[in-house]
């Protein structure tokens, strides 16, 4: 009895994850590159096989070229930003602060916050008739820009919305990572003159590397499959992304194509395509992050 | 480096992001609290006194304390089993020998990368099958355990278990279900507790699969706040008064365990 139990009990304790990911991980994926190789609408008794013609219309379809072009626009506006405050704001959070913990949590404040909340909120604030943010920019002289209509604005406000929720989190994991740090190499580079910013771009910066590298991956493998904020921002409910789908997504593209277009083959390709692309950049990431890290 | 106290300069620098932070909460909060035609007039930073009045509307537009409901049925029932069954597999992984041990969680660790998500189509086809659209079983049984969980609890379980305690238990003849519940549950705590937090605000925030899945009959709080805002002409004051109702329950968990998230965001960080 109890060498069975010592043989069989393991499997038994780590099934429910394979059994679970295998049946709603995997074969989920690896359904959709089936489906994506039918004529398949939702609700029709029989799909039609049609090989690969929904991914030739796919890389002839503008609408597709545009979204993937959004969701790279967006993520570099989102990423790139965010990385510059988070490391500032934790270096600031690493002084001797008073009420230490206080400081982290209110940084980490809109990291907690819904989602679709926050999204709903940002709208409000940068409608383009009565939003705050045009109230602000018509009084110092700048002017109202359109958030909704105009392409690179609408990146900016959805982009901010990244930036507002993730900035914060991300200081505290750099924060973590500059306490890692051991003491003593600055203590080296005190006794021998150095100021402290010359400490913070020679010592400091170097030694962050792999984390910076951590966040960038998953912030890419998350920025990639971006939805909440692009179908929210969107008024009256829709999923094109704007009137010009100038701020549809690929994956806001693909929830359109299954769920109002219903046609799931098409929308299976979008998906699938999605999939090797973000395979790929986290493929390439990981490259870099180990050439990186040694 | 030094152990002097900061100048006015960083705490004003600091001051200034958690204000930006806060900003959109109270926002939210204003907006709610007026009604539309002062909206559109001059700006002020003074709430005004129909919040209720709007609160009111939320509830007969949408089936808020449904959502709600429903929202901390998911989310519980979501958070307890991740908790459980990732404990289970972290602590075979970290402690029990077995043949394979080594690939299949190299296989965990790759699954990480893995964007499930975009295996909605096939997954939305499945739950149809089952009739499972539209209920709740629908958004609870594909979180029912993750791969980042068995990650974490493998890596703290790791350490925190001595060999020899395992070892004892067994000579002991207790089986390894009870070596689980009696040793390794007791000494995940302060992981699974990290886990469980940050499952239940996952969980919390879904919205895809869940839109996609659930009707504005049976929604979660996410789903009915999206029904809330889809309306073709968006009365703010009505929809801000949504947010920010929704806003509560989370906020009073981050005042009453804002300190464990912090250390959580910060561990995972070194760990991960």
């Amino acid at each position: 009895m109890s060498r069975l139990d010592a043989k069989v009990s393991p499997y038994l304790f780590v099934a429910p994850f394979f059994v679970l990911f295998g049946a709603i991980g995997l074969f989920p994926l690896l359904y959709t590159a089936y489906v994506s190789l039918f004529d398949w609408e939702v609700g029709a008794d029989d799909p039609t096989f049609i090989g690969l013609e929904n991914y030739r219309t796919l890389f002839d379809d503008g609408q597709f070229w545009n979204a993937l072009f959004n969701t790279f626009s967006i993520f570099v506006l989102s990423s790139a930003p965010q990385i510059v405050i988070a490391v500032a704001i934790a270096a600031l959070l690493n002084e001797n602060l008073r009420a230490r913990t206080g400081w982290r949590m209110g940084v980490l404040l809109p990291y907690v916050a819904s989602l679709v909340a926050l999204t709903i909120i940002f709208g409000n604030l940068f409608g383009p008739q009565y939003g705050l943010v045009n109230d602000v920019l018509t009084a110092v002289g700048i002017g109202p820009i359109d958030w909704q209509a105009d392409t690179f604005g609408s990146h900016v406000a959805i982009a901010s919305m990244v930036n507002w929720r993730w900035t914060g989190y991300n200081a505290l994991i750099v924060l973590a990572a500059m306490q890692a740090i051991p003491r003593e190499v600055h203590e080296a580079a005190l006794v021998d003159g150095a100021s402290p910013l010359r400490r913070f771009f020679s010592i400091t910066l170097p030694m962050l590397k792999p984390t910076l590298i951590f966040v960038i991956v998953t912030s890419t493998i998350g920025g990639l499959q971006i939805f909440t904020e692009p179908k929210l921002f969107e008024p009256s409910g829709g999923s094109g992304g704007g009137t010009e789908h100038q701020y549809q997504t690929v994956v806001l593209y693909l929830y359109q194509s299954a769920f109002q277009g219903l046609d799931l083959g098409y929308a299976s390709a979008i998906a699938w395509v999605l999939f090797l692309i973000v395979i790929a950049v986290a493929g390439i990431n990981f490259l870099v992050t180990r050439r990186a890290v040694r | 480096m030094t152990n002097r106290r900061p100048s006015f300069l960083v705490y004003g620098l600091l001051g200034a992001f958690v204000l930006g932070s806060a900003f959109p909460f109270y926002w939210s909060y204003l907006v709610a609290s007026r009604d539309n035609s002062v909206l559109t007039g001059d700006f002020t930073l003074i709430p005004g006194g129909n919040f209720f009045a709007n609160a009111s509307r939320v509830f007969d537009t949408i089936p808020f304390w449904k959502a709600l409901g429903n929202s901390f049925i998911v989310s519980g029932t979501v958070t307890l089993s991740v908790v459980l069954l990732s404990t289970l597999a972290g602590f075979a992984f970290a402690k029990l020998r077995f043949r394979g041990r080594g690939v299949l969680f190299l296989f965990v660790v790759a699954t990480l990368a893995v964007p499930t998500q975009l295996g909605i189509i096939p997954l939305y086809m499945a739950m149809a099958e089952f009739g499972w659209a539209g209920e709740l079983e629908a958004v609870i049984v594909p979180n029912l355990v993750t791969a980042f969980g068995v990650f974490w609890m493998r890596q703290y379980l790791l350490d925190a278990i001595p060999d020899e305690l395992v070892e004892a238990a067994r000579m002991d003849g207790c089986s390894l279900w009870r070596t689980f519940w009696h040793v390794a549950l007791p000494a995940a705590r302060p992981a699974a507790a990290m886990l469980g937090v940050f499952t239940f605000m996952q969980s919390w925030n879904d919205f895809l699969w869940p839109l996609v899945v659930l009707n504005a009959d049976n929604p979660t709080l996410q789903v009915a706040l999206e029904k809330l805002q889809s309306g073709y002409y968006v009365d703010y004051s009505l929809v801000l008064a949504g947010t920010t109702l929704a806003t509560v329950p989370v906020l009073i968990v981050f005042l009453v365990l804002g300190r464990q998230i912090v250390a959580g965001v910060m561990q995972g960080a070194v760990k991960g």
